[in-house]
């Protein structure tokens, strides 16, 4: 039995709006779990009826043996960090972080003892008796995090707690949530729309489209080998090129390009995807075109190109010179492909 | 040097506006602190007098009213309590309704809302006489309870409450629910401190309202033993010099609780700067 296990949960609002289709999900405990996926996926209504703040229209959710549909938010011992991270305004830091625990009937002393530990792991210990309203963006982000690790909660959950900080600050504090959840092994779930931190970040990946869970796995799976066309196009930067195609007998036709997979498939409506960084750039490639554009990123540079009308990006070393213009050649190694179904989306 | 100039100008118009609002009354104080003698053969006075102790006390301990019944200092009681218990339950009760209508899921709320909102349409003096019939049943008349109770619910008030709560985030409320906070508990650990300054903005002009209420109280009170301050102005029938100290002590009150409250009632008002 998993820790935490979500089973054919579905949300639909009073308005009709289906926000979260027939979800199942087990998560163990100890797991760093990242739900992502495009705005208005569900992701986060699903985030929050695990939290108990919206109502489960269909489905349970149970959490360490109980099913806790039912059960009231404060008595679920989940914790959240909100996107904008729901300081209290009114309390300083200490009170901020005191205040779940003043509610469960902890004794001062205890209280103090424990805000004080947590304090200083996060470093706000200077902070403690401070106003939200005179903290920076991160220190806020700190003490909302505070909140949440004093309380010794059995799961994390976290809204999108970076998407208020600068790029920088966003770094920074990825990389310390992973510390700290490694540090103390509580289960964490962190929703975000941003495949970059949910790469980084997670152990297993949830990539949610439209209220239904595309795919699950670990980010190298996800990566490797995407399941659906949604994901293939969703994880990864820059997106995987896709090309709409007709493969007989194992052979893709793209525009007058012929790509051979090496198998006997037929499907007369496929999408073949690969990566802008698996096209292989070498004076004798197989294919020609011309480069369009040219995106130059330091180390790396991204070249914008089209076979027939489709257009397509590769990724390579910006050591290469090539200018915009210029023609190139490559090939397509049918071992780095992705093919889908154009009909329903699925990985062939 | 424009800097200069444009802000002596500035400190020049409220010059003129302080000197115009407060030489009446200064007129008045000083007239106050003469003898009726003197005034009456000399005209108001700018300056001090000597008999300001003599004239205040006088006025204030002494027994008036159609039937000498109440001293000044009683109707100065009578005022206080009359004032602070409407603010007071004013202010609770529409802490209580805005927390009602907007934080829990009552259906048809905003209906709900408006009807208190339209009950601004219908001022006491126009609800006077069925009012005094409710009170007069209920046996309330000549009590403190039937000077306060008719005007202690503001529907203004409700509708600045609620808008402030609307603006406050649900985020908030979410937090606090997975601090394991209770409905009572938000609202005494959340909301009252949150609100602070619109308290005391909503209890300035509730007390300002009630003190200067004249008919209601005239109306519901039929023994001098409940006469209030606004009451005894139209009945001061002493000296001349003890009409104007009278006027001047009426001041009073409503002064001091805005000195008092004077920084949260600007933030107050100003909530949404």
């Amino acid at each position: 039995m998993s820790f935490l296990e979500l089973q054919n949960i579905t949300k639909i609002y009073p308005n009709g709006t289906k926000a979260v289709n027939e979800t199942s999900l087990n998560i163990d405990n100890g797991e760093f779990v990242v739900f992502v996926g495009p705005s208005g996926c569900g992701k986060s209504t699903l985030l929050r009826m695990i939290a108990g703040l919206e109502d489960i229209t269909n489905g349970e959710i149970s959490l360490d043996g109980n099913v806790i549909n039912n059960i009231d938010p404060s008595e679920r011992d989940v914790a959240m960090v909100f996107q904008n991270y729901a300081l209290y305004p009114h309390m300083s830091v200490f009170n901020n972080m005191a205040y779940g625990l003043k509610n469960r009937g902890i004794s001062k002393e205890e209280i103090n003892n424990k805000v004080n530990d947590v304090a200083k792991l996060l470093e706000i210990d200077q902070l403690l008796t401070r106003k939200p309203s005179m903290l920076s963006g991160g220190q806020r982000q700190r003490v909302a995090m505070g909140r949440a690790i004093v309380r010794n909660p059995k799961i994390f959950l976290f809204d999108e707690p970076l998407s208020n900080l600068d790029a920088k600050l966003r770094n920074q504090m990825r990389l310390e949530i992973k510390r700290l959840q490694r540090q103390m092994g509580v289960t964490s779930i962190f929703v975000t729309h941003d495949q970059t931190e949910a790469m980084t970040l997670g152990d297993r990946i949830v990539v949610i489209n439209n209220g239904v869970v595309e795919q699950v796995g670990t980010p190298k799976e996800i990566y490797s080998k995407p399941n659906t066309k949604f994901v293939a196009e969703f994880i990864g930067s820059p997106q995987m090129n896709l090309f709409n195609c007709k493969i007989e007998n194992g052979i893709a036709h793209i525009a007058d390009m012929r790509i051979n997979l090496n198998n006997s498939t037929n499907i007369d409506d496929a999408i073949l995807g690969i990566r802008p960084d698996d096209i292989l750039i070498s004076d004798n490639g197989q294919h020609t075109c011309v480069a369009n554009l040219v995106e130059y990123l330091g180390s790396d540079m991204i070249i914008y190109s089209k076979i027939g009308d489709q257009e397509f990006s590769c990724k390579l070393s910006s050591k290469i010179n090539l200018n915009a213009g210029d023609t190139f050649k490559f090939d397509i190694s049918n071992t780095l492909v992705h093919l889908f179904d154009n009909t329903n989306g699925s990985r062939v | 040097m424009i800097k200069y100039i444009s802000s002596t100008i500035n400190h020049l118009i409220l010059s003129i506006g302080l000197i115009v609002m407060v030489i009446p009354i200064w007129i008045i104080f000083a007239s106050s602190t003469h003898s009726s003698l003197f005034i009456n053969t000399n005209g108001l006075q700018f300056f001090l007098g000597d008999n300001f102790i003599e004239n205040y006390s006088r006025v204030l301990f002494k027994q008036s009213g159609f039937f000498n019944e109440i001293t000044a200092l009683k109707m100065f009681f009578n005022s206080f309590v009359m004032a602070t218990g409407i603010a007071t339950l004013s202010v609770i009760t529409s802490l209580m309704a805005a927390y009602g209508l907007v934080y829990f899921k009552v259906k048809y709320a905003t209906i709900i809302f408006w009807l208190i909102f339209i009950t601004l349409l219908v001022p006491l003096e126009l609800r006077i006489m069925p009012s005094y019939i409710v009170m007069s049943k209920l046996n309330l008349v000549n009590t403190f309870a039937g000077l306060i109770l008719p005007i202690s619910a503001s529907a203004i008030a409700t509708f600045f409450f609620r808008q402030f709560y609307k603006s406050i985030p649900d985020e908030l409320l979410e937090a606090a629910k997975l601090d394991g906070t209770n409905s009572w508990r938000f609202f005494i650990d959340f909301l009252m401190p949150l609100s602070k300054t619109m308290i005391a903005a909503v209890f300035i002009f509730m007390f300002v309202f009630g003190y200067n209420q004249y008919l209601w109280p005239l109306i519901m009170t039929t023994s001098e033993q409940y006469w209030t301050v606004v009451m005894g102005l139209k009945t001061m029938y002493g000296s001349i010099s003890d009409r104007f100290a009278f006027v001047i002590m009426s001041m009073i009150p409503p002064v001091i609780i805005i000195i008092f409250l004077q920084k949260l009632f600007i933030q107050g008002i100003f909530q949404n700067k």
